[in-house]
């Protein structure tokens, strides 16, 4: 009669490099946590429109005219400060979470931007920045001769 | 700036809604003026329909409703989620519930509490003693 004692332990033994290779991985997983990633303000979101990205980031309580917009190749920089509320005299703080003072922050985009016809909108405290794709930068169907 | 952690809080105590959507606490400042109390709350994609100032109470309760378009297309890249906003706050009786303003604009929530008349500061005169 076969041991069925003995048919478990050579299971085991079979699921060794299995194990190992789930705990390294679960250990990669939670290296990071607790560490934040040096966060960037502000926060985007992007979407794709048309062959376009859409950039959309929350920055409430800004003079969109003192908003800093600039895309060079594939790069689009926004900058700008949100206004700091110094108390004048007699004025004092009681809670104080709002982002305040200088930003700025360039994102990567996946093509070369047509920066003559980049757009941008501010809207209830979100800007919307529209990015098309540069033409020479479409990709090109090659007619084979 | 940086040191801050940017991500919106969700406000998970705030009541279950029939709207499927988040509900995150707005950032605020609040500071103290002679006459008043100001409160000053980040809520992007909120105007003046959307938001809403009660006072129950003596719980101050403001919340947003964010309704904004989001451009159609798929999502390429994420870093912050849209919802509602709510937050509550408790008064002291030194407000005068009757006069309190609210104004938005550029997705930030003024508000001004001013301060009862018995709460403010008062000159004494001092006369001389003999």
């Amino acid at each position: 009669m076969i041991n069925p004692g003995l048919w478990r332990v050579r299971r085991v033994y079979d699921m060794v490099p299995q194990m190992l290779q789930l705990q390294r991985e679960m250990n990669r997983l939670f290296s990071d946590a607790g560490h934040k990633t040096p966060a960037q303000y502000p926060a985007v979101n992007i979407w794709e429109k048309d062959g376009a990205a859409v950039v959309a980031a929350e920055l409430p309580g800004l003079d969109p005219d003192k908003l800093d917009i600039t895309v060079t190749g594939d790069a689009l920089t926004i900058a700008g400060s949100a206004p700091v509320e110094s108390p004048a005299e007699g004025e004092t703080y009681l809670r104080q979470e709002r982002e305040t003072g200088p930003f700025q922050r360039t994102i990567s985009l996946p093509f070369q931007v047509d920066a003559q016809k980049v757009e941008a909108s501010y809207d209830r405290g979100i800007l919307y920045v529209t990015l098309p794709r540069a033409t020479d930068d479409l990709p090109k169907k090659i007619k084979i001769g | 700036m940086m040191e801050k952690d940017l991500q919106k809080t969700q406000n998970v105590a705030a009541a279950e809604r029939i709207r499927n959507v988040k509900t995150f606490v707005p950032r605020v400042d609040i500071y103290e003026t002679k006459n008043s109390l100001v409160l000053v709350a980040d809520m992007p994609g909120v105007d003046e329909t959307t938001v809403d100032v009660e006072l129950e109470k003596n719980v101050l309760t403001i919340a947003g409703r964010v309704e904004t378009e989001k451009p159609t297309g798929g999502m390429l890249y994420s870093e912050y989620e849209t919802g509602d906003y709510e937050r509550a706050f408790t008064l002291s009786d030194e407000i005068d519930r009757e006069k309190i303003a609210a104004t938005v604009k550029n997705g930030v929530l003024r508000l001004e509490l001013p301060k009862a008349e018995k709460a403010r500061p008062k000159k004494i005169a001092i006369t001389a003693a003999k």
